[in-house]
């Protein structure tokens, strides 16, 4: 090589993109769950003679789709390296807020927007904690958590609401389309999945995400407005909350304070088997969705075999811990593997 | 214990051998020896066949450009990274270190640029952690504070050993490290950079110290830029370039010359491409900048197709400066002008619409996002020009990104490479290239040039011409001197927060410089 | 001013506000102030301390514990179950039993973060489901109810010693040796190494699978323990016991000055939180405020524990400007 420096020229232009191999596509979070949840499927196939019929199914997503909804928001905000537990709590406020406005007489319209206002104001209180004061996500919810429901508590103690309209009850009890019969819950479902999905992965405000999750603080240092985009996100959450809790309200007709009791933490499951990673910055919508689909048939088949909930809890338990050990254990033997590949002379 | 003083207490522990030990190496013994050391990253060979010998009482100077593979091969010393090929030999046995914890008890131990420390935990913690004295089963903790009261007594250092490390400045910070070296006895101190952020006296009391160890028959390797201080102290030099060994010897049967003819590989002096350019109009106005804690009074103007230098030892508020000035703090009294216009600056987006770009420090955590590809990396702070209607055009990014890229020769195996894989001269393009997409009239560029190699050096400061050519404005952050006399049209030096002098083209004078930078001068 | 003082004047402001409210709580009710009463508010929160001051080593290294609660219940429900098929084992072994299952559980998790490398949130998120779940295996469903208990195993968390219950002196046990542990031997310092800074303790040749194996197992334990006496103290095991009480332990550290990020906690500091969790939660009744309002005042006082511990820790800028190192330096200790 000459002495002179030069100015770096590299030989050939450089690709756009490296060559794409099968075994990449096969390797990925997403198609693993998608084997999952055809294992899934064919054991419930093969436990109930009862899992493959139409209108079961069609009631199987009413188990899953209002905590999936609120999955779609918490996905954003566990990429983004933020946390909600309160998100159950939340939804116990607004099935509140919903029967005192059903008791003045509002329509079911009327419900779900106080439901989402609500929901979006919880969101706002803990985005402005988080953001104005600094202070981590994960103990801010916790006590907003207990604030939320303690308010829920404080105004209805012991007893219960039982008085929604029947057009609002309807909208959570009754099927939207008729064949194939589909619940609002799920349709809701699969329309906010498509839209999250656009814009987590193709708009600004995904790449945006991706970034905070990443690094923060190089996001920052490029001009990504971050606190704005935490408070936006909790507000998201709220509000998705809300809706959920329209639906949920909607769905059994009454609310008690401890209505959705632990829904954060089959929520945080949902978002974490589904690839996101808990410290942020990687994960997919689309992942999220097939870990929702894994979680609701897994438990819909169990519960149609008599299996309490509480032992199908273990099952969930026990899946979420293996599909984030396998991956880790399977990578360290590859990478041994290649080790010993490459000692080789 | 009653009766025990606490010098007798602290005898226990372990004193510095004294000269009259049986123990005490001779001096000139090869204390550890490395022998053709090779270490490869992926795509880049950071080591190749190094040979290196510490003896016993000498100091030895470890010279060689940024990238030449000097910080590899201290973390290869101190057991960080371990080695593809070749031995460590230590007392002429050869030793692998899984880890730090192997390296520390073999008597190697390093300060680094960055101190390494825990700023919730006192001085006598930091010291001892990790080999705290015990008695019994119990820490004995009035040992372990006599031990460091004594300890920074020899190093000449009154603050209190119960002190958090998160209230001490730099230079004490360095002090509690060299405390932590002795206080197990290392037989081999190496020293990356140590007086960076040392004001003149601070790095007399260094050189103190520095012949103290070697006259306890310690072997001490030292990483410097600084030519006075290695034929100050240095006793050997070894040169590396590009990873290899290209020279060692006697610092007395050397010159400067030759050591930078080593270095780089060329008998002339560093070779700026600077070329003057007509400057414009004014592009930034600072009038009286200034918050309560990190800089005050600071007034400067900088014209189209000027590269300003700012000077000043670390921790003299230029980075907090240009923070303030890119909207990352908020300045408690004073005003920007851009281009004329008075500006309110309250968050980086507001810079970057009137047409600021600034460069940081710290590539790896305020730099690159290392975990995202190029191509993300170079839209980043410019998604805006991307997105159609709603969506984000990968098209339209590609298209930026080859064009950025080629300007800049940026080395990937595509565009989608993660950050994280590129090397450091190659990240720093990315970042400049994404800076460059903003389209800004003014740039700022914070130690541009530190941590990458030769070549990615030459293409940076090429670039920074190039863009003053242009007619951008151009604010240049460096403590490295060559550097900043070499490309400014003219050097701002900062001291504790405050713009002390200005030099143009035709005074600029190196020493001048360095004194005002230290606080002293007219 | 040093953050050491910081945390001192911290902890002397929650002991501050914990005696002021039993002193006010007293003046509306001077029965609160009695002995026994006293006696009964300690009691009543000695498991909430313990299980606090067993999170803490946890929450010091930067992880988290959110599977205590189940492993309480399950602890508990299998020393009950014990209990009945062996009647005659005396109380001593039915503790020592009942930290062991618990460490084990315990170890479980710390198996899981240390050598597979999961998250701690994400472990003990899928072992608090599954320890749950076992509880319901285990007891097939069912209650077990004093009736089925032992006298023994009934009478000693009711047992007395100088005025004080059992279990007030059990916490005192745990307090000091945590104390003792963290304050003055290796292994304890070791943890505040970790959890400050991780890069520099690997340097020091400070292991952090050691430790979270270590201190994972060490709550486990703690949280076994105190499933036998709460299920002796209210003579009942059941599925559901101390549903969601991981979160009332965790609010009690983080309102004791224990940060979330890891490297900053004291034994006195935890300590206090849970006693204020406890202090709030049996003076409602005794002030005839609804029990209804405990959980909005819980989540009302953890916010504004943290928000005051957050402003304490946020220094402003680097002090760069000689007037403003002044300034800092007259403030200082």
């Amino acid at each position: 090589m000459s002495g002179a420096p030069p100015v770096d020229a590299p030989r050939h232009p450089v690709p756009d993109r490296a060559p794409q191999r099968l075994s990449d596509k096969l390797l990925r979070w997403e198609t693993v769950l998608l084997m999952l949840l055809v294992a899934v499927i064919l054991l419930d196939t093969v436990l109930s003679p009862y899992f493959l019929d139409i209108d079961n199914l069609s009631d199987m997503t009413q188990t899953f789709s209002e905590k999936a909804i609120i999955a779609l928001g918490m996905a954003l905000l566990i990429l983004a390296r933020e946390i909600d537990l309160s998100v159950s709590a939340i939804v116990a406020l607004g099935s509140l807020a919903m029967g005192l406005c059903a008791a003045y007489g509002a329509g079911p319209v009327e419900l779900v927007a106080v439901a989402i206002g609500v929901g979006a104001l919880c969101g706002a209180f803990n985005g402005m904690l988080v953001t104005r004061f600094g202070l981590p996500s994960i103990v801010v919810t916790i006590g907003t958590m207990s604030l939320f429901r303690g308010i829920a508590q404080v105004i209805l103690g012991d007893g219960a609401i039982t008085d929604y309209p029947e057009a609002f009850t309807n909208l959570g009890q009754n099927v939207v389309v008729r064949m194939p019969p589909l619940y609002l819950g799920f349709i809701l479902f699969v329309g906010l999945a498509f839209v999250f999905a656009l814009v987590l992965h193709r708009t600004i405000w995904g790449r945006m995400i991706y970034a905070i999750g990443n690094s923060p603080e190089a996001a920052r240092y490029s001009g990504i407005p971050v606190n704005r985009i935490r408070l936006l996100l909790f507000v998201l959450t709220g509000a998705l909350s809300g809706l959920a809790s329209a639906l949920l309200t909607a769905r059994i007709g009454s609310m008690r304070p401890n209505i959705a009791l632990g829904w954060e933490l089959d929520i945080v499951t949902m978002v974490v088997l589904g690839g996101v990673a808990i410290s942020g910055g990687s994960g997919t919508i689309p992942g999220v969705v097939i870990a929702v689909l894994v979680l609701g048939v897994a438990t819909y088949g169990l519960t149609l075999v008599n299996v309490p909930g509480i032992v199908i809890n273990i099952v969930l338990g026990l899946l979420l811990v293996a599909a984030i050990a396998l991956p880790i254990i399977a990578r360290r033997a590859l990478g041994a593997m290649g080790a010993m590949r490459r000692m080789k002379p | 214990m009653a009766g025990r003083s606490d010098a007798a207490a602290a005898a226990d522990i372990g004193s510095p051998r004294l000269a009259a030990d049986a123990d005490t190496p001779e001096a000139g013994r090869a204390l550890l020896r490395l022998a053709g050391v090779s270490k490869h990253f992926p795509g880049v060979r950071a080591l190749d066949g190094v040979h290196l010998e510490l003896r016993a009482g000498e100091a030895t100077a470890l010279v060689g450009e940024n990238g030449a593979g000097k910080s590899t091969l201290v973390k290869i010393l101190t057991g960080i990274e371990q080695p593809d090929a070749g031995e460590v030999l230590i007392d002429g046995e050869p030793v692998s270190f899984a880890g730090p914890r192997d390296a520390w008890s073999a008597g190697v131990t390093a300060i680094h640029q960055e101190t390494v420390m825990f700023d919730e935990l006192s001085i006598v913690e930091n010291v001892f952690m990790g080999h705290m004295p015990r008695r019994g089963p119990l820490v004995d903790w009035s040992a372990m504070r006599a031990r460091t009261h004594e300890l920074l007594r020899r190093l000449d250092c009154d603050i209190e050993p119960e002190t958090r490390v998160k209230s001490l400045g730099v230079a004490q910070k360095h002090l509690v490290e060299i405390a932590r070296a002795l206080s197990h006895d290392a037989r081999i101190v190496i020293m990356d950079e140590p007086t960076a952020a040392l004001s003149a006296r601070e790095i007399d009391d260094l050189f103190r110290i520095i012949a103290q160890l070697k006259s306890e028959g310690r072997s001490l390797l030292f990483i410097s830029h600084k030519f006075e201080e290695i034929f100050r102290i240095a006793d050997r030099f070894v040169c590396l370039r590009d990873g290899k060994q290209v020279g060692e010897g006697r610092i007395a049967e050397t010159t400067p010359q030759q050591l930078v003819r080593l270095m780089i590989g060329r008998s002339i002096e560093q070779v700026f491409p600077k070329r003057t350019v007509p400057l414009g109009g004014v592009a930034l106005e600072v009038k009286g900048l200034g918050n309560a804690t990190e800089f005050a009074d600071v007034s400067f103007a900088l014209r189209k197709g000027e590269i300003l230098g700012l000077y000043g030892l670390i921790g003299a508020g230029r980075s907090e400066l240009m923070q303030a000035i890119f909207g990352l703090s908020r300045p408690a009294s004073g005003e920007i002008r851009v281009n004329g216009q008075p500006c309110a600056i309250g968050a980086p987006a507001d810079a970057i619409r009137a047409g600021i770009a600034y460069v940081p420090e710290d590539r790896q955590a305020q730099g690159i996002v290392p975990a995202l590809g190029v191509r993300e990396n170079v839209t980043l702070a410019s998604l805006g020009r991307h997105a159609g209607r709603l969506l984000l055009s990968r098209r339209s990014e590609l298209e930026e990104t080859r064009r950025l890229g080629r300007r800049f020769a940026v080395r990937a195996s595509n565009w989608e490479q993660r950050l994280r894989e590129l090397s450091g001269g190659n990240q720093q393009k990315v970042v400049i290239a994404k800076w460059l997409a903003t389209r800004p009239q003014i740039i700022i560029l914070d130690e541009p040039t530190k941590g990458i190699d030769v070549g990615s050096k030459a293409a940076v400061h090429e670039f920074m011409v190039e863009l003053a050519g242009e007619g951008l404005a151009i604010v240049l952050v460096s403590s490295e001197l060559p550097e900043v006399m070499g490309m400014s049209d003219r050097i701002l030096v900062m001291h504790e927060g405050r713009i002390v002098r200005e030099f143009d083209r035709s005074s600029m004078d190196a020493a001048a410089i360095v004194t005002a930078a230290a606080g002293g001068g007219p | 001013m040093s953050s050491l003082s910081a945390g001192r004047s911290r902890e002397a402001v929650l002991a501050a506000i914990i005696l002021a409210l039993v002193l006010a709580i007293g003046m509306r009710a001077p029965v609160f102030l009695s002995l026994e009463s006293l006696n009964g508010v300690l009691t009543d929160t000695a498991v909430l301390v313990m299980m606090s001051l067993a999170q803490m080593p946890v929450i010091l290294i930067r992880g988290i514990d959110l599977s205590v609660a189940a492993n309480l219940a399950l602890s508990g429900m299998i020393v009950a179950l014990l209990s009945i098929a062996a009647p005659a084992m005396p109380v001593a072994a039915i503790l020592v039993i009942a930290s062991l299952v618990g460490a084990l559980l315990g170890f479980v998790n710390g198996a899981l973060v240390a050598f597979v490398g999961i998250p701690p949130i994400v472990v003990t998120l899928g072992t608090l489901a599954i320890y749950r779940g076992l509880v319901f295996v285990v007891s097939g469903g069912e209650w077990i109810s004093s009736d089925k208990m032992t006298k023994d195993f009934l009478d000693f968390p009711h047992a007395s010693w100088l005025g004080l219950s059992s279990l007030v002196w059990l916490a005192a046990v745990v307090a000091v040796s945590l104390a003792v542990f963290l304050g003055r031997t290796r292994t304890g310092r070791g943890l505040y190494a970790v959890g400050g800074n991780p890069v520099a303790a690997r340097y020091c040749g400070i292991d952090l699978s050691h430790r979270q194996l270590l201190v994972f197992t060490l709550s486990g334990a703690v949280a076994g323990l105190c499933g036998y006496l709460w299920v002796a103290r209210f003579g009942i095991a059941y599925t559901e016991i101390a549903l969601g009480f991981e979160l009332n332990v965790i609010a009690a550290c983080v309102i004791g000055g224990v940060s979330i990020g890891g490297g900053v906690g004291t034994v006195v500091g935890a300590m206090l939180g849970a006693l204020f969790l406890g202090v709030i939660v049996n003076a409602l009744p005794v002030i005839n405020v609804s029990p209804f309002w405990q959980t909005a005042i819980s989540g009302g006082v953890i916010l504004g524990a943290i928000i005051v511990n957050a402003r304490s820790e946020y220094g402003a800028g680097k002090l760069i400007l000689p007037e403003a190192r002044r300034a800092a330096a007259k403030d200082g200790s």
